[in-house]
């Protein structure tokens, strides 16, 4: 039981190659974390995965349990069990939050079937609170005039309420102080589960001091160039990523 | 009309059928009938009649907010059916009674203004055929509680109806009103030219919500006329989803100083609809504001067309007015026009204006997919909080949810491929 990728390869609709064969499987119950430097393909990684429609795949799988997710939308891999939090969450002007999650999760039921109000706002509710979010963001159209932590939060938000099989998180700490990167480490760490893994996308060690990765794996030029465990984070925050170019010169 | 109309009505009603037939019809070089489809204002053949529809059948359907202050239902400008809770000393009256029991106090106010966005042939139309509608008038210092509704039902194929509605409030007094306009079947041609005159006074406030839901196979000329005293709050929305074409004129007139208008409307047009827009914010007085919020969200082979204009006179110092009108092109055949204007003849002004038109982006899109939402219903979520920035503008929690449902009702229809 794995969100599997397999030498999994896209490019842009230009043909301007992003992902040169990715290798990767994440087992449930397992946190890994994928670092790297920028423009290396971590996040077109996370969003090939999600089905992104602006990237072509030209070779490679991508599996969940074992299922090809390959030739799903975008909106069947998120039913199949897919969650992506995003590094810039869209605003959806007059949509509330409230409104918006209960579109997400009653396009996971048969049609026909209403949502239990009641029961989710009470689960909503207690999820904010583990949150810290004001109840106000219920109101509140989604993302709009959040700050960054608010965007980053509600996030986390949406990924417990969706209960996903496997979660992608695409720079969650980008744009958070010290505070806020606690309180989604927080969230996340409630969601860690020998039924869920997850997949950390990251610039820097910090978020691995409060969210602890099983496996750190390195990216650069869209491949996979290193695995290893947390202590890979540390010795590339120690270090940077020039190991890369040493290892491209030799 | 009975005999017991006063005389001055009257003679209005025969001075305007006298101004319609010598009128000039409305031509393509007009600068207020530019981009307009000049085609659909043959009226021919098209007559007032009689509701041949069952009453009660037209009252069952007359659901609104459910709580009222009153409530009036109209078939072809026929009074069908009408319930009053309003306090002692407010006016709250179907208009054809109003004539007769307040009538200097309509002569007061009724169709004041000089229509000057174009449709002054079909306003002089409408004063020389009206029957029939709602006349309000609340006394200084005091709140209607709750809202008056009135739904005007147009019956019968080739009938034309003439639906009126004229507010007034005194000082500091409070009132909202709100006119629902549909067809009692789907299929009879009909014509409505409604005109609504609303003259809020000092340090009032008044509100008024237009749904315009009637068939699509009906034509739809509605002239509003907003007048505001000092310190006075008017607020006007409008709402279209129905009829082949529609016509709004809206005219605010911020005659006190320190006034306030709120022109708001949200327009859903869907397969070969066409809604033609004009506005006015016409600023007298110095130190009055005026938001003009247009939203359009345009389906299929729709049609809009926004021209609106704020003029400040040169004695109208310290003006704040705003306009702007926004298109949500929801699909490649759909066309937007928009001429946003601005004449500013006073000093220290703040005044903008500007119209977009845009298509839902593809990142939009791809947040709420990457939550399980189908890409139908993530783009009618999307459609529908475009509109609901304008609806929350109402600030009044039934009143929105009453217009939602409209919009909802649109957006199923649109979801189900219309009929």
């Amino acid at each position: 039981m794995s969100l599997h990728i397999q030498n999994l390869q896209a490019t842009l609709e230009d043909g301007t190659e992003i992902l040169k064969g990715v290798t990767l499987e994440i087992p449930k119950g397992e946190v890994h974390a994928i670092m790297g430097p920028n423009g290396s393909g971590k996040s077109t990684l996370s969003k090939v995965i999600a089905g992104h429609e602006g990237y072509v795949v030209t070779g490679g799988s991508v599996t969940i349990d074992g299922e090809d997710i390959g030739e799903m939308s975008i909106d069947e891999r998120s039913r199949a069990g897919i969650f992506l939090a995003f590094q810039y969450p869209s605003e959806v002007p007059g949509v509330s939050n409230a409104n918006f999650i209960r579109a997400a999760l009653q396009s996971r039921l048969p049609k026909g079937q209403e949502i239990d109000a009641v029961a989710y706002y009470k689960d909503l509710y207690a999820k904010m609170d583990l949150l810290e979010m004001d109840r106000k963001f219920t109101a509140r159209a989604v993302n709009e005039g959040f700050s960054g932590g608010e965007k980053k939060r509600n996030e986390i938000l949406q990924m417990m309420m969706l209960e996903p099989k496997y979660c992608i998180l695409d720079e969650t700490d980008s744009g958070l102080d010290i505070d806020a990167l606690k309180i989604v480490a927080k969230g996340v760490n409630a969601m860690r589960s020998p039924d869920r893994g997850m997949l950390l996308i990251t610039h820097y060690q910090r978020l691995l001091d409060y969210i602890k990765p099983d496996h750190v794996h390195v990216m650069a030029e869209g491949r996979i160039v290193r695995s290893g465990g947390p202590e890979l984070a540390l010795e590339l925050e120690k270090h940077g990523y020039d190991f890369l170019k040493e290892a491209a010169l030799a | 009309m009975t005999s017991t109309l006063p005389a001055w009505f009257t003679e209005r009603q025969q001075a305007a059928r006298a101004r319609y037939e010598s009128l000039p019809a409305p031509k393509r070089n007009d600068e207020t009938w530019r981009f307009s489809n000049l085609k659909q204002l043959d009226f021919a053949g098209f007559e007032m009649a009689a509701s041949n529809a069952s009453s009660a059948d037209l009252i069952a359907r007359s659901h609104g907010l459910g709580k009222t202050a009153a409530k009036f239902v109209f078939a072809n400008d026929q009074l069908i059916h009408s319930e009053c809770h309003v306090a002692a000393g407010i006016v709250c009256l179907p208009l054809a009674d109003a004539l007769v029991s307040h009538g200097e106090l309509v002569k007061t106010h009724f169709m004041k203004q000089e229509t000057r966005l174009g449709s002054a042939k079909f306003a002089a139309l409408h004063e020389a055929s009206v029957s029939n509608g709602l006349f309000v008038h609340v006394p200084d210092n005091t709140e209607v509680a709750g809202t008056i509704e009135v739904h005007h039902w147009t019956c019968g194929a080739n009938t034309m109806s003439f639906p009126h509605t004229l507010v007034v409030t005194g000082k500091s007094s409070k009132v909202r009103v709100i006119d629902i306009f549909r067809s009692a079947d789907e299929l009879s041609p009909g014509v409505v030219i409604a005109y609504n005159d609303l003259a809020a006074g000092q340090n009032s406030q008044l509100d008024y919500v237009a749904i315009q839901a009637v068939n699509e196979v009906s034509r739809v000329i509605q002239i509003n006329e907003t007048t505001t005293a000092r310190d006075a709050s008017a607020k006007g929305f409008i709402l279209n989803t129905g009829a082949s074409w529609a016509r709004n004129e809206s005219l605010s007139r911020l005659e006190g100083a320190g006034s306030r208008s709120d022109m708001l409307s949200v327009s859903i047009p869907a397969r070969e609809q066409e809604y033609d827009q004009r506005t006015f914010q016409h600023h007298v007085s110095p130190g009055a504001y005026s938001d003009l919020l247009y939203k359009n969200s345009l389906y299929d082979h729709s049609r809009t067309i926004f021209s609106g204009l704020i003029f400040v006179d040169e004695s109208a110092h310290h003006t704040d007015a705003y306009q702007t009108c926004r298109n949500l092109l929801m699909s490649d055949t759909c066309e937007a026009n928009s001429m946003p204007g601005l004449e500013i003849n006073a000093d220290q002004v703040k005044c903008s204006h500007g119209s977009t038109s845009s298509q839902i982006s593809d990142e939009e899109i791809f947040y709420l997919r990457a939550r399980g939402i189908d890409p139908v219903r993530a783009r009618q979520l999307i459609a529908r909080g475009f509109s609901v920035e304008v609806v929350e503008r109402l600030n009044d929690e039934a009143t929105e949810a009453l217009v939602l449902s409209f919009i909802d009702d649109k957006f199923a229809h649109i979801a189900s491929g219309g009929a």
